[in-house]
């Protein structure tokens, strides 16, 4: 790109604004001010005919920066795509116009707010540079599937589909997983009402049938090292051999264990075979072949079956799953009707205190089983006797407010799904350290091996959210995990039956395509995807704190041999929690920095203390604040004049020097909107907000060391469905400053 | 019934299966998912031991002689509430009725029960003639517990047998026979064909 900037401002008079702001004085500021080289505007700025404007001035005039003043960045960027030019926006539609009443009185004050909105523009652009990509970035069309029961093999039949290789790394012998022991599965398709088959051995076929999917079987990996576009990973064999293959993005489908069914002799398990888990239940089904099933301990044909849901399940007792597995109710129907369809004359009983039976077959499996006879009692066992024939299950009817029981030949239990989910350091510390704090021993849990052996000095596995699953936002961004190009699928994620396995393992590989394409071109991964920009850092000032590496939500950061921080391009997602964390400030991206912010902060005109105009900083993260205050202004929503608003990457990008400075230079009130944090996040970069959080509780002694109210300065978790309250909060701060009074600090 | 509490305990689901025979909709039971709603939604709830979602459950559960010794399924007035609202479609009404006439069919129904007794006393008097005599069904449900309290009773209701006759609901001159269907002997034959139908499907099941 030019070394020369050349600064374009562009002002649209369209949508209204040229009826309600001056902008003749607008153009000025922009042209003195901002040190603009070229102000211009237009009656209808994104039409073709503007577009086509400010594409000549940048083909013909050189311009390298284009500063557009008109809707909000979130608004037209169709339109406002320029290839090779750094684009910033002044917000006067959405950030000026639309949250003002078009009245006299007002006049005066809105048009402060768009001057305002134009010197940031200006200045915002001054400090932005082109964003080009590293040369870090390689292309390499290869996925490694980790795990190869159905998410797994499903994940690379999709990608082999997609013309894309798979290479499946599978522990066990065999393809296939847990489905693969399985007698039938669940239906999958209307009418739901008979068990089908697994379907695992065309599957298998298929893989062995297609060219592009290669399988190691009895391998494990021993070491990941690299980023998206460049993974290397050891696959050994359980012979010792180990050969390293490249990838460009990494499908992590290791599944779950059956809960160990040990844990609970109160409902029978280890006293008589007859008691036996689900999964133990599909062996004798499958021992059957669609004969009548027989009951372990003595070979007799099985005429009255229990099944006990939710066994060592959504329990709080030592030992047991908090949760719910999601699948264990539709297979004891399944189960049920493996009896049912022999010989209807067995006696199946269902007892359960919630039936649950998501997804579609649910509901229409659960009639079948009714349908065909098969018992639902609501109830809560305490405990299977084994007896010398029948066995006894006591439990309390729900319904009928009872203790009562029942006999029968064979008992299955209803265990669940624990996910295979290697360690979590960043969780054992915090871990450790709350329980140093409450004064207790840690006692380490008991050591798992770890399923990717990544070389990240973040640890070896995936970070976890609860109970041992991988973090992933369930419902926003299922399959992203902490590390980018590395995404989980199935159980290892959330429980789930096969179903939902197999649109796991679709989801995952479409992901990871992505993640293996945007590496390729250096762009960055969801939810910044297609960013080019990517975080450098000036060795000269760096202090090898630290602070940067162990913030990083994603793993982006390592530490060469002399203790810088080495900075890995395709990992990052360029949320800046970094640049948020350096306190000397020498992390920053060619389009985002403490500058291109601080400059924004700075330049607000500040009106003289006794001018009764306070000023107002609102930092609203581009997620979910941002986009909620833009259509509380299309909404109509008025929120005060003397606020303005600067979008940030994430509230975890946050530098405390903008707070510092912004209360130095005589902000009255200052505004942080992020995402919810903590175990429900609605982070878009995990932990940004957390530690936005944390950095921001140290921001009352700044306030102390200035002598200033604490209240001026309140950090907000905002949803992007706040459009009521985000404005009303602002109009809080504005309230509160003239309670506590104007900052005395302006000059 | 203690001869089957073996049985029961083993098989629970003996007596559903019984239900499923010889109950009218007796089919339906086992498809009821025990939400409640039914229980929630009869106006007379309250005044039943066990409301149809409970009764669904005692027949899964193998209760026989609970449930058909309750005097609960005759309480149901047919109000269709339940019918209406269960998600599950069961026909619930016609299930009490069937469970009900079940009950007195082998002997076993509450004796004294109110609305078995005037459930008799109208089959009787509408058989006669095919049509229901007002005057005598009252009548005869007001002399119930004797002539003094009859009399009384009567008492009691005159405006509304007042009401009645105005609005041609009931006409004095009824108790010196009354109206009736065009061939009272016609419909005799074919409820008696009918119960000869009902004979027949009871033998085959062997209850
Ligand atoms: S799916 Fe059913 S059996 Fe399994 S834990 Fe959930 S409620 Fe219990
Ligand atoms: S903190 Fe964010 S911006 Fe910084 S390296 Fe990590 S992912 Fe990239
Ligand atoms: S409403 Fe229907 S499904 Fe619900 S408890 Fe009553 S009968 Fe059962
Ligand atoms: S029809 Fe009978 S059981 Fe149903 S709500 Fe009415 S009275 Fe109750």
């Amino acid at each position: 790109m030019a070394d020369e900037k050349k600064i374009g401002a562009y002002m649209c008079k369209g949508c209204g604004l040229g009826e309600r702001l001056d902008f003749d004085n607008m153009k000025m500021i922009a042209e003195r001010e901002g040190k603009a080289n070229l102000v211009k505007e237009h009656d209808f700025l994104c039409s073709a005919e503007g577009v086509k404007m400010i594409q000549d001035d940048i083909d013909n005039e050189g311009v390298t920066n284009v500063a557009i003043c008109a809707c909000s960045r979130r608004a037209k960027t169709e339109a406002f795509n320029f290839e090779g030019v750094a684009i910033t926006r002044g917000n006067l539609r959405e950030g000026v116009i639309w949250v003002r009443p078009d009245t006299d009185e007002a006049r005066e004050t809105t048009q402060e707010m768009a001057e305002d909105y134009v010197r940031m523009a200006c200045f915002e652009s001054k400090f932005t540079q082109v964003p080009k990509s590293s040369e870090q970035q390689g292309r390499i069309d290869n996925v490694l599937v980790v795990g190869g029961g159905v998410t797994g093999m499903t994940a690379a039949i999709e990608i082999a589909k997609a013309g894309y290789k798979a290479s499946i790394v599978e522990k066990s012998g065999a393809l296939g997983g847990h489905l693969a022991d399985a007698w039938k599965d669940i239906p999958s398709r209307s009418p739901y009402a008979d068990p089908v088959d697994t379907g695992v051995a065309d599957m298998i076929a298929a893989i062995e049938a297609d060219a592009n999917i290669t399988v190691h079987l009895n391998s494990t990996l021993t070491k990941t090292s690299g980023a998206p576009g460049r993974f290397a990973a050891d696959i050994s064999t359980e012979s010792g051999s180990t050969t390293t293959e490249n990838f460009g993005a990494i499908v992590q489908a290791s599944g779950y264990k059956d809960y160990d069914a040990n844990q609970l002799p109160e409902l029978g398990y280890g006293k008589t075979p007859d008691v036996v888990t689900q999964a133990e239940l599909e062996k004798l089904a499958v021992e059957a072949n669609g004969g009548p099933i027989k009951r372990p301990s003595d070979g007799k044909e099985v005429t009255s079956v229990a099944f006990v849901q939710c066994a060592g399940q959504r329990s709080d007792k030592e030992g047991h799953l908090p949760y719910c597995s999601g699948t264990c109710c539709l297979t004891s129907i399944k189960q049920a009707m493996y009896f049912k369809d022999n010989n209807s004359d067995v006696d199946t009983t269902v007892i359960y205190t919630d039936l649950r039976t998501p997804g579609a077959p649910g509901e229409d499996f659960y009639r079948s089983g009714q349908q065909k006879g098969v018992v639902f009692t609501k109830g809560e066992v305490s405990e299977v006797a084994a007896g010398s024939d029948a066995h006894s299950v006591k439990f309390k009817d729900l319904i009928l407010n009872e203790d009562t029981e029942m006999q029968a030949d064979l008992v299955v239990l209803a265990t669940g799904q624990v996910p295979n989910s290697g360690p979590d350091l960043e969780m054992q510390a915090d871990d450790k350290a709350d329980a140093e704090e409450a004064g207790e021993e840690y006692v380490q849990e008991i050591p798992v091996d770890s399923i990717l052996n990544l070389d990240y000095r973040q640890g070896p596995d995936m970070p976890q959210l609860v109970h041992g699953f991988t973090d992933s936002h369930f419902i926003c961004f299922p399959y992203e995990t902490r590390r980018t190009g590395i995404y989980t699928a199935g159980p290892v994620r959330r429980p789930m039956d096969s179903l939902q396995a197999k649109e796991d393992g679709t989801g995952a590989a479409m992901k990871a395509i992505h993640a293996l394409e945007d590496a390729a071109q250096g762009r960055a991964a969801h939810p910044r995807s297609g960013d080019l920009s990517f975080p450098s850092f000036r060795q000269e000032g760096c202090t090898q704190c630290k602070r940067c590496t162990v913030e990083c939500p994603f793993g982006a950061i390592n530490e060469d041999e002399e203790g810088y921080p080495q900075f890995n391009e395709a990992r990052c997602r360029r949320c800046g929690t970094c640049m948020g964390a350096c306190p000397v400030r020498v992390i920053s991206f060619e389009n985002y920095s403490v500058d291109t912010v601080g400059q924004q902060i700075k330049n607000v005109e500040m009106p003289d203390e006794f001018d009764e105009k306070p000023r107002i900083l609102v930092l609203a993260c581009e997620n979910d604040a941002y986009p909620a205050l833009d259509m509380a202004a299309r909404n109509g929503n008025h929120y005060s004049e003397f606020s303005r608003v600067i979008p940030v990457r994430c509230l975890g990008s946050v530098n405390t020097i903008w707070i510092t400075d912004a209360l130095n230079s005589g902000y009255d009130g200052i505004v942080l909107m992020g995402c919810r944090k903590d175990d429900d996040y609605q982070c878009h970069f995990v932990r940004g907000s957390r530690l936005a959080g944390i950095r921001m509780s140290k921001i009352d002694d700044t306030l102390e060391q200035l002598n200033l109210e604490p209240d001026r300065v309140a950090t907000y978790e905002i949803a992007i469905t706040d459009v009521d309250r985000a404005p009303a909060l602002i109009n809080e701060m504005a309230e509160t400053v003239e309670k506590v009074g104007m900052n005395p600090f302006k000059f | 019934m203690s001869t089957n509490t073996a049985m029961v305990e083993k098989y629970r689901n003996n007596f559903l299966k019984e239900v499923e025979a010889n109950v009218e909709e007796g089919e339906w039971v086992k498809m009821c998912m025990q939400c409640g709603v039914c229980a929630g939604s009869c106006p007379l709830g309250n005044a039943w031991e066990h409301p149809p979602q409970e009764i669904f459950m005692m027949i899964r559960a193998g209760k026989r002689e609970d449930v058909l010794t309750s005097d609960s399924m005759w309480m149901c007035t047919s109000c269709y509430n339940c019918i209406v609202r269960c998600p599950r479609e069961l026909p619930i009404t016609h299930i009490m009725h069937g469970l009900a006439h079940y009950a007195k069919r082998l002997g076993i129904q509450p004796k004294g029960n109110p609305t078995q007794w005037f459930s008799e006393v109208f089959w009787n008097n509408m058989m006669k003639k095919g049509r229901v005599n007002e005057l005598k069904l009252g009548l005869s449900m007001y002399f119930k517990d004797g002539f003094v309290s009859g009399i009384k009773e009567s008492l009691k209701n005159a405006k509304l047998g007042m009401n009645m006759q105005k609005t041609k609901r009931m006409a004095p001159m009824e108790f010196f026979g009354g109206h009736g269907v065009k061939n009272p002997g016609d419909l005799q034959k074919i409820i008696k064909k009918a119960q000869e139908l009902e004979a027949a499907r009871i033998e085959e099941h062997g209850k």
